[in-house]
């Protein structure tokens, strides 16, 4: 299966969780702040194959990330 | 492109107050796609404890009754005598249920109140600023115990679910670690099953679910993740404590009706 | 309705059965227990009612709470140790809005006190009891018959004002049989807009007392006032008799007004002008009459089981030109209308008839 997610970086708290989880390495740390401070995490298909697996929608708090099967 | 996963239906469109890495959140989640999935959220009367999760009733959006610290299993008794064909739901910490409610919670397990708690289990007092909870293990440093849990001085961890576990009213009981992703799933499932145990009219169940708390763990979330999956699992393991359903596994959940495939 | 002899606790397990009471959630504590066990014979025979021992009175308030927020018509009852650890109960119901009706059949205190009658928790039922600002509305019965009507009230009043209401009797109260004659029972129950029964076809609610923003919860407080201002304003009941051309008024309610009328006879018949107020709703208190009998009679003997009490209340009332005298037995003894005739009498030689003749 292919697919790609979307984060919502408002609401990431940075808490890396997903970015441990995937294991296709498609989820990174980002690189600017968001509102509350934060840097979210960053959807990166070129790190990595995103399979939609769900496992980082799963595992988010925040339920900051939507999943798409492409 | 098809959306596979999606902001639940059961939530209130409004952020999360809880620390980064949090399980509260996770649990709030799950309980609402549940009550989607089994088409119970309008039949659904939860009730809030105090702690971190009193503010629960702005996430969750089906009826929700705010309990004093403690009484969430007497209010859920409240509820459901009256309401029986309702599904009533008790949300609690640790302390709550443990140390302030340990009466209500026994006694009400002890009626085979047809009632879900679900307890979350960080093992402290997360709201206040990280204090000894009844769950807290021996040597783990809180607040309150700054040397570190001594049992000489505090008091042994209490295994309040495997106390209660011993009551004839109870009928499921199940302890999850929401610290890795198949503990998380697996938490949904447990939670599916008290529900169909309250159904199914067959008596008390509890979910006990060990969960970070990263902010008075002092401990990053993957780091937090990690003192459940090395430590907290060796005092309160993951697992069926007792199982007394006279209708189990009928259909396993997770086999039939997926949506947010967990 | 025939008029049938009952004892006071069993009057008023009774009288909520026919007002619509349909949950009970208790706890064993004399001189009360006769309540629970009533409502653990006569409410399971009804459909859908529901009757549970509580592991503790504190439990049993909570339970209160949950049957409250789904509309129910629910009572508890206990006496003096028993309502203290309901307070907290009580704060959350009158915080959130939830009515609720508590029975309370003093007992001698503090502490465990004794099983014999007493009107200590005077303080308790009015001034809230609990934490935070709120008022429950206390209803005083003095007889078996008010018992059996003001539980009607209770519960009436308590969906009227979204409050809990306190039932404020006494050991002697609960235990004494009466002639009763019960209204009948409640068919339709008022309708209520602000239930939890599960979000079937509207959105979903929550009840909370919890108001972290410090505005909306002045705001919120404020509104509670102005609830309390307005059964202050409708709701105060007392009853008054023979002030019209007394010299001394006594204040008395429950069991003690009755042995204050037996004392005011005897005092008349000895030529003492002795008048009685006898509050029914100690809270709102009936200030109003109070004062304004203050206004013509200069003597008031507040007379209460216990060391002194509502004597405040009183003395709030009546303002500066009125000699507030007290007597009062605490701990259980119950006095007789002799006795107290001598206390009138000894007031009327020592001060009233002085201060006439100077």
């Amino acid at each position: 299966m292919e697919g790609h997610i979307v984060i919502n970086g408002e609401l990431c708290k940075e808490c890396g969780l997903c970015i441990m989880c995937c294991k296709q390495g498609a989820i990174v740390k980002g690189e600017s702040y968001n509102a509350k401070g934060y840097i979210p995490a960053k959807f990166d298909p070129s790190q990595g194959k995103c399979n939609a697996c769900q496992t980082c929608a799963i595992v988010c708090p925040e339920v900051a990330i939507e999943v798409y099967r492409d | 492109m098809k959306l596979l996963y999606g902001w639940p239906k059961y939530l209130k469109k409004n952020p999360f107050h809880y620390c980064p890495g949090c399980g509260h959140s996770i649990i709030h989640r799950q309980i609402a796609e549940l009550l989607e999935e089994m088409n119970l959220a309008h039949k659904t009367i939860s009730i809030a404890p105090a702690g971190c999760a009193v503010l629960a009733y702005n996430y969750w959006d089906f009826d929700c009754v705010e309990a004093p610290h403690g009484r969430g299993a007497a209010v859920a008794t409240g509820i459901k005598r009256c309401l029986p064909d309702r599904l009533v739901i008790s949300y609690q910490g640790d302390g709550d249920l443990a140390a302030i409610g340990t009466a209500e919670t026994i006694h009400a397990a002890n009626r085979g109140e047809r009632v879900t708690v679900i307890f979350i289990n960080n093992a402290n007092y997360g709201m206040t600023g990280g204090q000894m909870a009844p769950t807290t293990i021996l040597d783990q440093y809180t607040t309150t115990t700054p040397e570190g849990r001594n049992a000489r001085m505090h008091g042994f961890p209490v295994h309040i679910s495997d106390l209660v576990a011993m009551l004839p009213g109870v009928a499921y009981i199940e302890r999850v670690a929401i610290s890795s992703p198949k503990g998380i799933r697996s938490a949904k499932k447990a939670i599916k099953n008290a529900f169909e145990t309250q159904i199914n009219d067959e008596g008390f169940s509890l979910i006990e679910v060990l969960s970070p708390c990263p902010t008075n763990w002092k401990k990053t979330p993957a780091d937090s993740w990690k003192w459940i999956n090395d430590v907290l699992v060796d005092e309160f393991p993951p697992g069926v404590l007792v199982d007394r359903r006279r209708r189990k596994d009928k259909k396993r959940s997770g086999k039939k009706g997926k949506k947010n495939a967990d | 309705m025939t008029k049938q002899l009952m004892r006071g606790n069993h009057v008023v397990a009774e009288a909520a059965i026919r007002a619509g009471c349909r949950c009970y959630f208790g706890y064993p504590i004399t001189p009360q227990n006769e309540l629970g066990e009533y409502m653990a014979e006569n409410l399971p025979k009804i459909k859908g009612a529901v009757y549970i021992q509580a592991e503790s009175e504190l439990a049993a308030i909570n339970m209160i709470l949950g049957a409250s927020v789904t509309g129910a018509r629910a009572m508890t009852s206990s006496s003096s140790p028993g309502i203290s650890l309901k307070q907290e109960g009580i704060s959350f119901l009158a915080g959130q809005e939830l009515p609720a009706v508590i029975v309370n059949m003093t007992r001698g205190g503090p502490g465990l006190g004794n099983i014999a009658p007493s009107q200590a928790d005077y303080f308790q039922a009015t001034r809230g009891g609990g934490h935070g600002d709120y008022r429950t509305l206390v209803l005083a019965p003095s007889s078996a018959q008010e018992i059996a009507d003001l539980t009607f009230d209770a519960f009436d009043l308590a969906d009227k004002y979204r409050n809990p209401v306190i039932l404020l009797g006494d050991g002697l109260l609960g235990q004494m049989m009466e002639p009763v004659e019960f209204r009948e029972p409640v068919k339709d129950l008022p309708s209520k807009e602000w239930t939890l029964r599960g979000a079937d076809g509207r959105p979903s609610r929550f009840s909370r007392s919890l108001i972290l923003n410090p505005t909306l919860m002045e705001e919120h407080n404020w509104k509670l006032h102005r609830k309390y201002q307005l059964i202050t304003k409708q709701e105060t009941r007392v009853e008054e008799s023979g002030t019209e051309d007394a010299e001394l008024v006594m204040v008395a309610y429950g069991v003690a007004a009755r042995i204050a009328r037996g004392a005011m006879k005897r005092a008349r018949r000895e030529g003492f002008r002795v008048g009685l107020i006898r509050p029914i709703t100690l809270w709102p208190f009936p200030s109003d009459i109070i004062r304004n009998t203050a206004n013509r009679i200069k003597h008031f003997l507040v007379f209460e089981m216990n060391t002194g009490q509502m004597i405040e209340d009183v003395k709030l009332a009546v303002g500066d030109n009125t000699k507030v005298h007290s007597y009062g037995r605490p701990g259980g003894s119950v006095p007789t209308p002799m006795e107290l005739e001598r206390v009138i009498a000894r007031l009327y030689y020592h001060t009233i008839q002085k201060e006439s003749s100077s």
